[in-house]
């Protein structure tokens, strides 16, 4: 039997109203794609591009508890703010961020990346350096492709000491792309 | 056996969401049922946490909705004729072995044995799933057990 829209929308509005979910989900349009945007009663704990929603569900439900359901409500706030930082009238998020997954010194470094400005480029070292392992610039760039919220916390303003863009979890063109927004790159000619 | 793990929320929801809402509109009518179907899936969201296994998922479903269904009717204490009687659409439900021996169980009886020895519930957990006390949860357990033996005994 079909539950009509409406239907299906009160019950997940309602789980999220009386407090019963681990984590609520939504996925989100943006300039660079379609975006799985989720959240717990303490913050955003992961914003992934391409997501399988399916998988990402059960990765979330391994990591925060089984209560894992789509309910768009929750999110509200952080997909309001993202589409702010893609029109390009936001340039500092105002949200907490659930890192109870990330260990010692993968949360120093993520806790390190959330300081660096809007608009500004900083390398793999420096990132070591500051997170206190000046020598782990290979492992930061692992803590980067890892980073369970881009976007909100910057890895894409982390690049080599060259300059090279190295890589990125949502693919260089990405990268590429919220640095030009951020006025960070001129565009490719 | 591996046991089958419990899945995400989301996904026990979009598989028993549909079979949840047809047996409520069986059992209270179009209306009542949305309102059924909301409490169901809050109940069971309730107890989530507390499976251990994903086994049955679809009669413990079921089983709520049975119950929710039943608190309904009993609030509004309805007597019309064109609501169907509860007892009389005791369909078939796609558990066998522990389902088929509670067969014969009161059914608030049979949802405290099934969820207690199916699923390892304790009597706080099947009293949030039946919305009753624990205390009620576990004298519905211990009767039934009770009247499964003497069936047997006989």
């Amino acid at each position: 039997m079909t539950v009509s829209s409406e239907l299906d929308a009160r019950f997940r509005d309602a789980a999220a109203a009386e407090g019963l979910l681990d984590v609520a989900y939504e996925l989100h349009d943006s300039p660079v794609g379609k975006l799985f945007v989720a959240v717990t009663d303490r913050g955003v704990c992961e914003i992934h591009y391409d997501a399988d929603p399916d998988a990402e569900a059960d990765r979330l439900a391994r990591l925060f508890g089984t209560r894992v359901l789509r309910s768009p409500r929750p999110t509200d706030e952080a997909r309001r703010q993202l589409d702010e930082y893609f029109a390009g009238s936001r340039h500092e998020f105002d949200l907490e961020v659930d890192l109870r997954p990330a260990r010692d010194f993968g949360r120093a470094v993520l806790e390190q990346l959330a300081r660096v400005p809007y608009g500004e480029l900083t390398t793999y070292g420096t990132l070591a350096a500051k997170a206190g392992r000046p020598r782990a610039a290979r492992a930061v760039g692992t803590v980067m492709n890892r980073n369970p919220v881009p976007i909100v916390l910057p890895c894409h303003r982390v690049v080599g000491s060259t300059g090279s863009l190295v890589g990125y979890a949502g693919g260089l063109d990405r990268k590429r792309t919220l640095l030009e927004l951020e006025g960070a790159l001129s565009p490719l000619r | 056996m591996e046991a089958v793990s419990v899945p995400p929320f989301e996904r026990f929801y979009e598989e028993q969401k549909g079979p949840v809402l047809a047996q409520l509109r069986r059992l209270l009518g179009r209306d009542a049922a949305d309102d059924a179907f909301q409490e169901t899936f809050l109940r069971a969201l309730r107890a989530y946490p507390k499976l251990e296994h994903g086994e049955y998922l679809r009669a413990w479903a079921l089983t709520i909705a049975r119950h929710v269904a039943f608190d309904a009717r009993r609030r509004e204490r309805v007597t019309s004729a064109d609501v169907p009687d509860l007892e009389s659409v005791d369909e078939p439900l796609p558990y066998e072995e522990l389902h088929r021996l509670t067969a014969d169980l009161p059914q608030t009886e049979r949802a405290a044995v099934f969820l207690r020895y199916g699923y390892d519930l304790s009597y706080e957990e099947i009293g949030n799933a039946l919305g009753s006390s624990s205390e009620a949860a576990r004298q519905a357990a211990s009767s039934g057990v009770r009247r499964l033996r003497r069936k047997e005994l006989s």
